[in-house]
């Protein structure tokens, strides 16, 4: 860092109104947020949502068409990129073909000025476990080892903050876990400021201290994992960060501290606590691993509410059997049941009642018109023993 | 065969081909190349040898008297002796233009193949479009562009970066521009091809690396363009420096290469066992010049 010549103040990282219009296309919609210093910053959404468009900004390759990027308070968003203490884990890699895997990874130390390079270019091979490939150009490396070569040639510059764009999209499921634990620990080591998009929802929960769900370039919801997964702000969330079975309905209104819900004839109740509006049409919403499967309404516990219906499908898949349950109103729920031994398997074609504790459902603002929203099972992908 | 039908090919890979037609793909590169090798035989080759033949002539033969093969090594000395400031500025020549078409030619290539957008066929066209006329034309206009009573001499005289009667035509500089202009399109494409291929995408990762614009160019975009650099200068360098129409047209015979003087010991003096000297010795020195260079300049994928 001292070396960089331009040492910025400490500080967050801050984006104000920034937007970016393609022509008329708006890829990144007035987004304002602040990443605290020394964070580990989660960007999930879906493809095209402008995660990239955001980074590309941070970093200095895009212009903003309008809105500021502050590093402390500094206005850095319209620094040329060289000039930025932030470096990119580019999505494409952009390795150079032309230099071999030593210097794409000292290429940055180089830039700075920097003469002994061999150290710590094998100090950081070794960290994404490529000793011995520094000879070899990125042609000569599968896609995965290309991926943590432009991970190294980041981090190595230990900038103030580093974008990561998928950065672990192309290494199998242990590799992928082993540089999960090592990008936490340089980070809570060194303290740089992490922004890491990916796709992997269970990435961005283990690793990230915040996590934003992005949707058609604005932020849906933004917060701890735990809070956005267990009390989704909107229905995008709710089935973009795991899944959830979302029945539509009106609110009626509070009693004590209720929020009242009629759903396809049944009546429900919701925490006040927990729904984010009490009156019109909304979405019931409760995770499949929270809906409980019973045979008859006899066995739901007291203060559960319940529906009932027919089992139409049950996939084991190993720690959990994943069951749909078709409603006497026709859209399938989605449930979980843990392996844990208690219970059989129940059978396709079983008349069952799904119950749940009211604390564990939530409501959601619906469009009117909307019906039911309940993800078809292949959505998440299971950890399948059969595969 | 018999050996090859007990293989086993439920592997699920398709079976090897008979051994016939494998033997014909074998011999299909070979077929292919049968024209390009006859027609080289022919009008290259034996040519070639024609003219190693004459150049060990004797030198005290004419075309009337006919040449006796006495093996003359001495023409070599001789014509050498006699012609090395042709040779020096043969090679000055082009190596003047080359630096001046590298000036024009690696920008306009690269504004064409990275930022031209839409308009990058129209511009390819505009560095092929001098082509679409003859050599001679070509250099003929430029001998109107330089002359004495032209716009240009006279926009010089006026802001005195020429004396009164300074003059542009008969002088090495002339010789020099039309070298430049008659083969920059040479350059420009073989560049072009390289720089097309390039992906912005590394110079956007340079430059979040700390690398500034210049650094950036000579650390990524200089080194990829490699290929079409070496290719673009030695298609300019070769036919440049063995050309004689420009010192022609636009020169003197005080700007004379030696292509000129290969020209007249073939067409004016008929002196064959000289001109055939003059040839070779040419071909050795631009080889041994484009050797040095690949040495110096080559990376792997060229040589
Ligand atoms: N240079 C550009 N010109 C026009 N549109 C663009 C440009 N770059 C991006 N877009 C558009 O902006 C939107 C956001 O793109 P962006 O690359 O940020 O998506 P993303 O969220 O990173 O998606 P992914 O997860 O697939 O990488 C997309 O719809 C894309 O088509
Ligand atoms: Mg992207």
């Amino acid at each position: 860092m001292r070396t960089m010549g331009h040492e910025a103040p400490a500080g967050d990282l801050r984006l104000a109104n920034l937007t970016k219009r393609f022509g008329i296309f708006t890829a990144v919609d007035d987004l304002s947020l602040t990443i605290p210093q020394g964070s580990f910053f989660a960007l999930l959404g879906a493809s095209g949502c402008g995660k990239t468009t955001t980074l590309r900004m941070i970093a200095g390759l895009e212009e903003p068409t309008s809105g500021q990027v502050l590093l402390g308070d500094r206005d850095i968003a319209r620094l040329r990129p060289y000039k930025r203490p932030v470096n990119t884990v580019f999505q494409s890699y952009a390795l150079f073909p032309h230099l071999d895997i030593n210097e794409n990874v000292a290429f940055g130390l180089r830039r700075r000025g920097i003469r002994k390079v061999a150290d710590q270019v094998d100090r950081m091979l070794a960290l994404v476990q490529l000793e011995g490939y520094g000879r070899r150009r990125p042609a000569q490396l599968s896609g995965g080892q290309q991926q943590r070569v432009a991970l190294a040639r980041a981090l190595i510059n230990h900038p103030q903050v580093l974008l990561l764009d998928e950065p672990l999209g192309a290494l199998d499921l242990k590799l992928r876990r082993q540089m999960q634990i090592e990008l936490k620990r340089i980070q809570t080591e060194v303290g740089i400021t992490f922004v890491h998009v990916t796709h992997d929802q269970e990435e961005a929960m283990t690793m990230a201290d915040t996590v934003a769900v992005m949707n058609a370039g604005k932020i849906e919801q933004l917060g701890a994992p735990a809070d956005i997964y267990e009390f989704p702000a909107t229905a995008f969330v709710a089935n973009f960060l795991g899944q959830s079975n979302l029945l539509a309905g009106e609110a009626g209104g509070t009693s004590g501290d209720h929020v009242l819900v009629s759903a396809h004839g049944g009546r429900f109740s919701v925490p006040a606590a927990r729904a984010r509006l009490d009156r019109g049409p909304v979405f019931l919403g409760v995770r499949p691993e929270k809906l409980h499967l019973v045979g008859t309404a006899a066995e739901v516990p007291a203060g559960h509410q319940h529906v009932g219906g027919v089992v139409t499908d049950a996939s084991y898949v190993g720690v959990s059997t994943q069951y749909l349950v078709k409603t006497a109103w026709g859209s399938e729920l989605s449930a979980f049941s843990a392996n844990s031994g208690v219970g059989g398997q129940l059978p396709v074609g079983a008349p069952v009642v799904a119950h749940w504790d009211p604390r564990h459902a939530f409501l959601l603002r619906r469009e009117p018109g909307e019906d039911d929203r309940t993800t078809p099972l292949l959505d998440e992908p299971p950890v399948s023993v059969l595969s | 065969m018999t050996a090859l039908a007990h293989v086993p090919t439920s592997s699920g890979q398709p079976a090897a081909p008979p051994a016939a037609r494998r033997g014909r793909y074998r011999l299909l590169p070979y077929l292919l190349l049968l024209p390009g090798a006859a027609w080289l035989l022919i009008f290259f080759a034996l040519p070639l040898l024609q003219l190693a033949a004459a150049s060990l002539y004797d030198p005290s033969g004419s075309l009337s008297t006919g040449y006796a093969l006495t093996w003359a090594v001495g023409n070599y000395p001789d014509a050498l002796q006699a012609y090395w400031p042709q040779f020096v500025r043969s090679f000055a020549y082009s190596a003047i233009a080359l630096v001046l078409a590298l000036l024009m030619g690696y920008p306009l290539a690269y504004a064409i193949a990275q930022k031209a957008g839409r308009w990058k066929n129209l511009l390819l066209v505009c560095v092929v479009a001098p082509m679409f006329t003859s050599f001679l034309v070509r250099t003929l206009a430029w001998k109107t562009i330089l002359s004495d009573n032209g716009a240009l001499v006279g926009l010089l005289r006026d802001v005195h970066l020429l004396g009164p009667d300074g003059r542009l035509l008969a002088t090495p500089i002339a010789v020099v521009l039309g070298l430049t202009y008659n083969f920059l399109p040479f350059l420009v494409l073989p560049l072009y091809a390289s720089l097309e291929r390039l992906d912005y995408r590394l110079l956007e990762a340079a430059s979040d690396l700390y690398a500034s614009p210049l650094r950036a160019f000579r650390k990524v975009t200089l080194p990829l363009s490699m290929p079409g650099l070496i290719a673009g200068t030695l298609l300019f360098f070769i036919p440049a420096t063995g050309d004689y129409i420009n010192a022609e047209l636009l020169g003197t015979p005080n700007e004379y290469m030696i292509g000129n003087l290969i020209d007249s010991a073939f067409l004016v003096r008929l002196d064959y066992p000289q001109g055939a000297a003059l040839s070779f010795l040419l071909m050795a020195a631009i080889l041994a010049v484009v050797f040095v260079y690949l040495r110096k300049a080559g990376t792997e994928e060229v040589l």
